[in-house]
């Protein structure tokens, strides 16, 4: 069997509006700071699907309790200016305090958590656990005819470890998007 | 701390401390709680409107003429649902607005209930920012944080929902200075380097042209002084967008007149040819830009915005300047002072003698008729006859909105109020009552096409009740004009459902609201007729029956660059190609 490990993006796109002949894409990766308010959400998604902007994975979550702020990471696409533009956006949201773009701002970690339902007997149950192994997975769950792997890592990591699964019996895949922090 | 207090008095009592003296809105069962309140007392007026949307223009219009935030009060569901129009028309014009509406009690909210809608959902992508509070408590604060929002940085509309329950519990009210305001900050002032880059290449230009828009009325007074200023110091030609009118004079001896598709030959021309353009508060919209890849293809771009996102969205600039027009400008005027520049007035010179070359085309000159009104003719005589008085001028869309901004020259700014980015057909009859409301003493006049006019009709009930002597001039040509252009210059001259073939008789339409209605048709009666109109001291309706089949000139076909210009009685045919078809 051939690795088909997949070099770059994720090709799991929440919203594919863009012209398909436009110039070149970039990825980037955005950290945004909220206030934690109703509603707060529904504003930065309705930026990208009324302007029409991708969104490759986004996560939220609040991030500082006493202070009622979340950080929502973006990971989108688009040329430079397209990407200049979802930064203004983003930037005149009334609850957006801060826009980070980790791509530009310096190196940065991202990682993704994924869980894994992989199902099959014989070798292949066993070819799965070892593969699991390799990829420092955990299993979370298992019973005489499934596992549940826990994985964490970059998407490409994930991508992959997917791609290997798929022929193993790899029944569901849930991934919770990209969390970044730049380093240092 | 202050005492506890209902929800509704809160909201009457926020708005008195913002300075509020005129409500526009209509009642109903949702916001029946600060209806009572607004009953019992008398600092703040409320004008009951005949539709929702209408409330909402009113407020721009009251806000465009002021400087001031305009306020609007619509009820749960279609209260709000109306409003919607009026709200995305102040977005696209950065208009300052609160819009209050009513909401079922929180206890019912998501129950389908009566006259329920998600409301602030709906008013998301129209707004500036919105709210929905569920607590009495947290009522005034947001309140006072929306006036601010919507009157600092690039100005915007803001609707705060308001569901029943909220108005009947009592509260904490939250004092004026008090309320949290820090978290939206825009920034004001520009960056120095760029600002100094910028009056270096002033110093140099020899073909520079200053393009101004909307912003520097927003900016206020001072910003539209300090413009007046940079001009007389620099001698630079200026044009401006649709909204700007007015920011420089249109006397100045520096104007050329309005920009963009039926902008003015002159300006379009400079704009194209130039080697330094300064766009100051505008937003390189396609009604100025055409066709983008082609726009003032040889200069060096300055832009100077409050809005980030507005810098480098369509065209790309060499000097951009992120800040507030009147921080900017004094700050350039500070440096290019100091500095002891001055313009390269030969070359400037120079291209004063190609400005005029272009000004001698006179493109707004159209044939005269002895038997038929020309609505050119009409708005030369409105602007002739009205010109001297405190006057305000406001419009519907079309023809002859874009006729009015080249016929009538506006002095001074917040005089002129359109609806340019949304282009809302019904906007000019409401937002003559919101201005007229702030401006009991002036002359404001409306002017419309019969078809827009129709479309809000109904506010002339408004204008009767409170005594409102707003002026309509509908130019009547029993016809969608700007759309039977359109569809001679690229549909082969087949007029689908552009015209009516009932409309009412205006005079008697008029007479039945209470008001006056004056008809005129003849072009040797025109005169007296305005005089009648203006002295009238309540509210008219002006019929002016025009040449139906008139085109508005110059224009820029949709897709051509500004040098394409087609020039009053040229061949319309098969001007427009593919790729510019598809635009608007």
């Amino acid at each position: 069997m051939t690795l088909k490990i997949k070099k770059g993006t994720s090709k799991h796109s929440a919203y594919d509006l863009r012209n398909p002949n436009s110039s070149v894409s970039e990825r980037h990766t955005l950290a945004v700071i909220v206030d934690n308010e109703a509603g707060v959400l529904a504003r930065v998604i309705g930026l990208f699907s009324g302007r029409g902007y991708n969104i490759e994975s986004l996560t939220v979550a609040e991030i500082d309790h006493t202070g009622h702020t979340s950080r929502i990471t973006i990971v989108t696409t688009g040329t430079p200016a397209v990407i200049v533009q979802i930064k203004a956006q983003l930037g005149r949201i009334v609850p957006v305090h801060e826009v980070h773009d980790l791509t530009v701002e310096g190196p940065s970690v991202e990682r993704e958590l994924a869980l894994f339902k992989v199902s099959g007997q014989g070798e292949k149950r066993v070819e799965a656990l070892r593969l699991a192994d390799v990829f420092r997975s955990r299993v979370v769950d298992s019973t005489l005819e499934t596992f549940t792997f826990e994985l964490t890592g970059s998407p490409q990591k994930i991508d992959a470890f997917a791609d290997l699964m798929r022929p193993l019996g790899l029944k569901e895949l849930a991934r919770t998007g990209v969390a970044a922090l730049s380093r240092g | 701390m202050t005492k506890p207090m209902t929800g509704a008095k809160m909201v009457v009592q926020a708005l008195k401390d913002q300075g509020v003296e005129v409500v526009f809105g209509y009642p109903g069962g949702a916001v029946l709680p600060i209806y009572d309140e607004i009953f019992q007392q008398d600092d703040i007026r409320h004008v009951l409107v005949r539709h929702e949307q209408a409330a909402v223009h009113a407020a721009e219009g009251y806000a465009r003429s002021t400087g001031k935030v305009g306020v609007a009060l619509v009820t749960s569901g279609p209260g709000a649902t109306n409003a919607v129009t009026g709200l995305t028309d102040a977005l696209m014009d950065s208009i300052p607005i609160i819009v209050l509406s009513g909401q079922v009690p929180t206890f019912m909210i998501g129950n389908d209930a009566f006259q329920e809608a998600d409301t602030v959902g709906i008013t998301r992508p129209c707004t500036k920012h919105n709210w929905l509070v569920k607590e009495t408590d947290a009522l005034s604060g947001v309140i006072h944080e929306a006036f601010h929002v919507a009157a600092s940085g690039r100005p915007g509309p803001v609707l705060i929902d308001i569901p029943k329950d909220v108005q009947f519990a009592s509260g904490r009210y939250t004092q004026r200075e008090k309320a949290r305001l820090s978290r939206y900050q825009p920034q004001v002032k520009g960056d120095a380097e760029t600002i100094a880059a910028l009056a270096q290449a002033m110093a140099t230009a020899k073909k520079p042209v200053i393009y101004s828009g909307g912003g520097v009325i927003n900016s206020g007074n001072q910003a539209s002084q300090l413009l007046r200023e940079l001009v007389a110091e620099t001698d630079f030609p200026i044009t401006s967008t649709l909204m700007g009118l007015g920011a420089y004079p249109a006397s100045g001896k520096n104007w050329l007149g309005m920009l963009g598709m039926h902008g003015l030959y002159e300006a379009n021309l400079a704009t194209h040819g130039c080697d330094l353009l300064i766009n100051i508060g505008a937003r390189f919209d396609d009604r100025i830009t055409g066709r983008v890849d082609d726009f003032s293809p040889h200069s060096l771009k300055a832009h100077i915005d409050i809005d980030a996102s507005s810098i480098n969205k369509i065209v790309h600039v060499d000097l951009p300047i992120l800040g507030d027009v009147a921080n900017v400008l004094e700050d350039l005027l500070r440096i290019w002072r100091d500095q002891g520049s001055v313009t390269n007035r030969e070359a400037v010179a120079k291209w004063w003698r190609q400005i005029e070359e272009w000004r001698a085309v006179e493109c707004l000159k159209f044939s005269p008729s002895g038997k038929v009104i020309k609505p050119q003719h009409a708005l030369s005589r409105l602007e002739a006859l009205t010109k001297d008085h405190d006057r305000y001028i406001t419009t519907e869309v079309g023809q002859h909105q874009m006729w009015a901004a080249q016929y009538i020259g506006f002095e001074a700014p917040n005089r002129w109020m359109t609806s340019g980015g949304l282009g809302t057909m019904g906007y000019g009859h409401p937002a003559s009552i919101g201005v007229q409301m702030a401006h009991p003493d002036a002359l404001v006049i409306n002017v419309a096409g019969e078809a827009s006019w129709l479309m809000n009709m109904q506010e002339l009930g408004t204008a009767v009740q409170y005594r409102l002597p707003v002026k309509q001039f509908i130019l009547n040509n029993e016809r969608l004009g700007m759309v039977r252009q359109w569809q001679e210059l690229l549909h082969g001259e087949r007029y689908s459902h552009s015209w009516s073939e009932a409309l009412p008789d205006f005079v008697k339409l008029a007479e039945a609201f209470g008001a006056k209605g004056i008809q005129c048709k003849d072009p040797d009666d025109l005169d007296d007729a305005i005089r009648e109109m203006i002295e009238h001291p309540g509210p008219v309706i002006f019929d002016c029956l025009v040449e139906k089949h008139e085109n508005c000139f110059p224009m820029i076909p949709s897709g051509e660059p500004h040098n394409k210009m087609l020039l009053a009685n040229a061949e319309t045919q098969g001007q427009i190609t593919a790729p510019g078809a598809v635009l608007v």
